[in-house]
């Protein structure tokens, strides 16, 4: 049994007194210590499962591609200083018949070498590996097979190059090259209708073509190698083989995702805790404050009766630590569901065999002493002046606060404001920082609301402006290889097919100066109106008849404006450069693009117009028969159905965007209700004297609340204009923060959403009020007016 | 306990067996006020008398309209008190009864005109805020705010506050409790003022004892019981009261 000292008692029944109003600081401390944690501690278990995946797997730092090139190369590679270790492998795109689909689906073909893979290792998920000597053995990808039902020993048809194959699945593995697997020319990962297919390396030369030679290839780089030069050298060894470009990890598909959204985890951990802390320091402050103010006498008596300063700073300082150990602690278990929640959701949204959940008591006791900091810095004013009240001032009442009259007296006369508006509008006046900080907490609240709900239209705008603005197309096929304009004739005779435009995407590299963008051209005829260029309103821009048009993000990497000049050093099976005018802008808002007429591109080639893809405008009645035609036509190497795209995006969103709205609603109207009620409550304990007199006076109880909530209320008005200031501020950072070559996230600020978080916030803050006036129906009179203040 | 034969129509407040116990049920019962019948004449001004709990502040409350006797009846002329709701209380404190209580209880962000236009803004026939300053010879500082006035100032302005409505009674706990001889003086005096030049009905709650000597009538409390009603034959006036 402990024993307390009387100066504890006081404290724990002061907790005790206070604790609606402890509640709803520590629940905004907590929302801070809690995404702190969760944005912080699935950063540092998604980075340490990458990193844990990656060297147990081997997987690769360089990648490379070649168009055909033979074997003996490989020792060349081998040979580049820095190089550990390279492995060659064959790989091709395929149309797969899967059975009990209607629809075509598409794979990638990846030849298992015939040791056993060194880099890039898959991991067994079920079943075995495909027998090397098998021509028909295949191991598929765990989520394909998992999403398609297929166990080891199903079949599956697949079309390489015009020709089919029959093959049977032995095993379902999982890849660190493909936590994230999005089809070419894809948006989103589509594990229905796209493939990784690991086929023993002889089977995979045959069906390809390339026996005795390869087209992929990978490097594991030594600790001290320098890899701009390696990539230069594979590229100048691979050049005359039609390679594409190496390149490091930074644009390997999967990696760039997680690493994308592993940058937006982190700067939501860093932004947003800030705003928590910096709140419930500013409630702390303002409700410390009143109760010193309210406990000068004891204060007094305290010092009378021997009391240091320094003890009695103390005990107002443990008071705020007490509340913020509440808020920690609720945060800590918050945080720790949330991460744990949340890096489950991530390993299934990114296929991670495993979960490598660092020790992370480091990040709790961080989350913590931020915490209490943040209840120290709030504090430390109201426990200094406690500490520092002579004793004989303390035990005297405290000298009415002091007004003056000022220029809104003039204004407030004039307008013939009633007494019971002046009282309001002087209480603002008086302690303008208070009122300020008051208003700032409150603004917060909607801006957070307007922020987040900007962010979710936005999504909404690129979708729209991705799938119905600018990508039309019903479905769009890509070819295993170039070819002529006829391939338009040929598609059109297929069944249900309405329209079809045909693409042609050049693999190239963009110069201004020393900066570079390695991409690929679209190349499209004049007129097409499936695939189409955007100008900022959404509206289509023909592409010129001469000159490139590049994205506007893609301009703005690159430095340039219509009218200037773009070096296209040609890559791939090509070579040579040419310049060409920047034509104009498009704005795209999903990847980047430069775009051109197909006969200005064919000019500067000095070839006739070539194609790649297909757009297709589709009769949906039939769509079976036009589906079990493709899965029969040679040359395809993908088949994207936009309409399923579309559809399964749209259902991703609208779970993200619930998801994410009941989060942020939840969190501003724990701040909203935080700085509100305590606010009023701090109103009421200044102005009880005062209110009962009124209600002496004869003032009823609703022109009393009036006054006591009028300051909140005001405020709370004030603060709606602030918030959808801040609130597009931080939209507009957010918009920046998350521009990448993969997303270009537009800026949507409308008046609907600006209203809808002030409504959600004003309701908050009526609801906090309402809890306040009860207390304030409840008091008893005549007792506050007998004694003395 | 009733005062002689006096018709009850001329009667401001009348009180029959009126009752009040604190606490019960588990605590102690306080019997603040024990079955007291009272007759108040119109115009009268009235000093209640009685050490500490005996009862003359919760009858004040309660002919004021600021609580709820536990038994017995009052009546405010022709009204009966004692079967009002909250809302009429309110109604009945709004329109009839000035309250002066010993600390002051000004609105510190109002001035003394401000503090005096919050009631009679909300009044059905009020005089000018500065004619009830005037009145307690405050007409010089009608600007100034409470903390740049003196404590028997602040007083004035409460009485001010409280007149301004022309109520019907004027109800006032130790309205010199906090306030010097010199200060208390000029706040009698304002007191004085108000009954003899509109005939408001004035009770006023004291430890003083020498304020009884400017009362028409002195009741003294003793254990929530009336024990004795004394009417001065000659009053004097505020200014000669010996402290």
């Amino acid at each position: 049994m402990v024993m307390l000292h009387a100066l504890d008692r006081k404290l724990v029944r002061d907790l005790w007194r206070l604790k609606a109003q402890s509640l709803a600081i520590a629940l905004v401390l907590a929302c801070g210590v809690a995404i702190f944690l969760t944005g912080l501690g699935m950063v540092r278990a998604l980075e340490a499962t990458l990193q844990d995946y990656y060297s147990r797997q081997h997987f690769a730092h360089v990648f490379a591609s070649a168009r055909r090139a033979p074997l003996s190369v490989v020792q060349d590679v081998a040979a580049i200083d820095g190089v550990q270790t390279v492995e060659a492998r064959i790989t091709g795109q395929v149309i797969l018949d899967l059975p009990g689909r209607v629809a075509p689906a598409s794979g990638r073909v990846l030849s298992l070498p015939e040791g056993g893979p060194v880099l890039n290792v898959p991991l067994l998920v079920q079943g075995r590996l495909p027998d090397p000597d098998s021509d028909t053995e295949v191991a598929v990808t765990d989520r394909f097979a998992h999403a398609n039902g297929f166990r080891p020993g199903d079949r599956f048809a697949a079309v390489a190059d015009g020709t089919r194959l029959d093959l049977t699945v032995t095993g379902t593995l999982r890849s660190p090259e493909f936590l994230y697997t999005v089809p070419p020319g894809g948006l989103m990962p589509d594990d229905e209708g796209y493939g990784i297919i690991w086929m023993p390396e002889r089977a995979a030369a045959a069906t390809f073509g390339l026996t005795g030679a390869f087209n992929d290839l990978s490097l594991k780089l030594r600790r001290d190698a320098r890899l701009p030069e390696v990539i230069g050298r594979v590229d100048a060894i691979l050049d005359p083989w039609g390679g594409t470009g190496a390149h490091d990890r930074e644009l390997q598909v999967s990696h760039s995702f997680i690493k994308a959204e592993l940058d937006q985890l982190r700067s939501m951990s860093v932004v947003m805790p800030p705003i928590f802390f910096g709140i419930a320091a500013f409630l702390v402050n303002m409700v410390l404050g009143r109760i010193v103010a309210l406990e000068r006498s004891e204060i007094g008596l305290l010092k009378a009766l021997g009391y240091r300063d320094t003890e009695i700073a103390l005990h107002y300082l443990m008071l705020a630590a007490l509340v913020a150990a509440i808020g920690i602690g609720i945060g800590w278990a918050v945080g720790a569901w949330l991460s744990s929640g949340m890096s489950r959701l991530y390993a299934r949204f990114f296929d991670f065999p495993w979960l490598v959940q660092p020790h992370d008591l480091d990040v709790y006791a961080l989350a913590g002493l931020i915490g209490l900091t943040a209840a120290a810095l709030g504090a430390i004013r109201a426990a200094w002046g406690a500490a520092r009240l002579a004793p004989a001032v303390a035990m005297a009442p405290p000298a009415p606060p002091s007004f003056r009259r000022g220029h809104m007296d003039a204004l407030a006369h004039w307008l013939r404001l009633p007494q019971t508006a002046m009282m309001v509008l002087r209480g603002i006046l008086r302690w303008p920082v208070r009122a300020g900080m008051t208003a700032l907490g409150l603004s917060l609240g909607v801006a957070i609301l307007a922020a987040s709900s900007a962010m979710l239209d936005s999504l909404d705008v690129m979708m729209e402006s991705a799938f119905f603005k600018s990508n039309r197309q019903h479905a769009s096929l890509s070819l295993a290889q170039e070819v002529g304009l006829d391939a338009v004739t040929d598609a059109r005779h297929l069944p249900g097919v309405l329209v079809a435009e045909p693409q042609f995407n050049l693999p190239v590299t963009l110069h201004n100066g020393a900066r570079s963008k390695r991409l690929a051209i679209s190349a499209r005829m004049p007129g097409g109106d499936l695939a189409r260029t955007l100008d900022v309103e959404g509206r289509h821009v023909p592409l010129p008849e001469k000159g490139i048009m590049l994205s506007d993000q893609l301009a703005d990497y690159l430095g340039l404006v219509p009218g200037d000049q773009v070096l296209v050093e040609l890559s791939g099976t090509r070579s040579g450069q040419f310049h060409v005018p920047v034509a104009g802008v498009t704005t795209q808002y999903i990847g980047i693009g430069a775009y051109m007429q197909m006969d200005a591109l064919a000019a500067h080639l000095r070839e006739g117009p070539r194609v790649t893809t297909l757009n297709l405008w589709i009769d949906m009645a039939q769509l079976p028969e036009l589906q079990a035609a493709l899965k029969e036509t040679p040359m395809l190497a993908t088949v994207a159905m936009l309409t399923d795209v579309r559809n399964s995006f749209q259902a991703t969103i609208s779970e993200t965007v619930q998801i994410y709205s009941v989060l942020f609603i939840t969190i501003s109207v724990l701040i909203t209700v935080g700085v509100a009620y305590n606010g009023a409550r701090i109103q009421l304990s200044e102005r009880a004297r005062e209110l009962a007199s009124l209600r002496i006076l004869g003032f009823t109880r609703t022109e009393v609340s009036s006054i006591l909530l009028g300051e909140t209320a005001l405020l709370a008005l004030f603060a709606q204009p602030l918030g959808w200031l801040i609130g597009a501020w931080i939209s507009w950072a957010m918009v920046a923060g998350f521009q990448s070559d993969l997303y270009t996230i537009p800026l949507v600020l409308t008046p609907a959403n600006f209203a809808s978080a002030s409504l959600i916030t004003l309701a908050a803050v009526a609801a906090a009020a309402l809890l306040v006036r009860r207390r304030l129906d409840r008091a008893d009179l005549v007792a506050v007016l007998k004694t003395r203040e | 306990m009733s005062d002689n034969a006096t018709d009850p129509a001329e009667m401001v407040f009348r009180t029959r067996g009126l009752t009040k116990i604190y606490g019960g049920g588990g605590t102690a019962e306080v019997r603040a006020l024990d079955g007291v019948d009272l007759d108040l004449p119109e115009g009268e001004l009235v000093v209640l008398l009685g050490p500490s709990g005996s009862g003359k502040s919760t009858l004040l409350n309660i002919i004021g309209g600021l609580d709820h006797a536990t038994s017995g009846q009052a009546w405010f002329r022709d009204q009966e008190l004692t079967a009002m709701t909250d809302r009429q209380l309110t109604r009945y404190r709004r329109d009839h009864v000035g309250f002066v209580f010993q600390f002051y209880n000004l609105v510190a962000s109002l001035t003394a005109r401000e503090n005096v236009a919050l009631v009679t803004d909300v009044a059905a026939d009020p005089m000018d805020p500065d004619e009830a300053l005037d009145l307690v010879g405050l007409s010089g500082r009608l600007d100034h705010f409470p903390a740049q006035m003196s404590g028997g100032e602040q007083q004035r302005v409460a009485i001010a506050r409280a007149i301004a409505k022309r109520p019907g009674v004027l109800l006032c706990d130790e309205p010199t409790g906090a306030l010097d001889s010199k200060t208390g003086t000029a706040v009698l005096a304002a007191l004085e003022q108000v009954n003899t030049r509109f005939g408001t009905t004035t009770l006023v709650i004291t430890h003083n004892a020498g304020i009884r000597k400017m009362a028409h009538r002195v009741i003294r409390f003793h254990d929530g019981r009336v024990v004795e009603i004394e009417q001065n034959a000659t009053r004097v006036s505020a200014s000669e009261i010996e402290w």
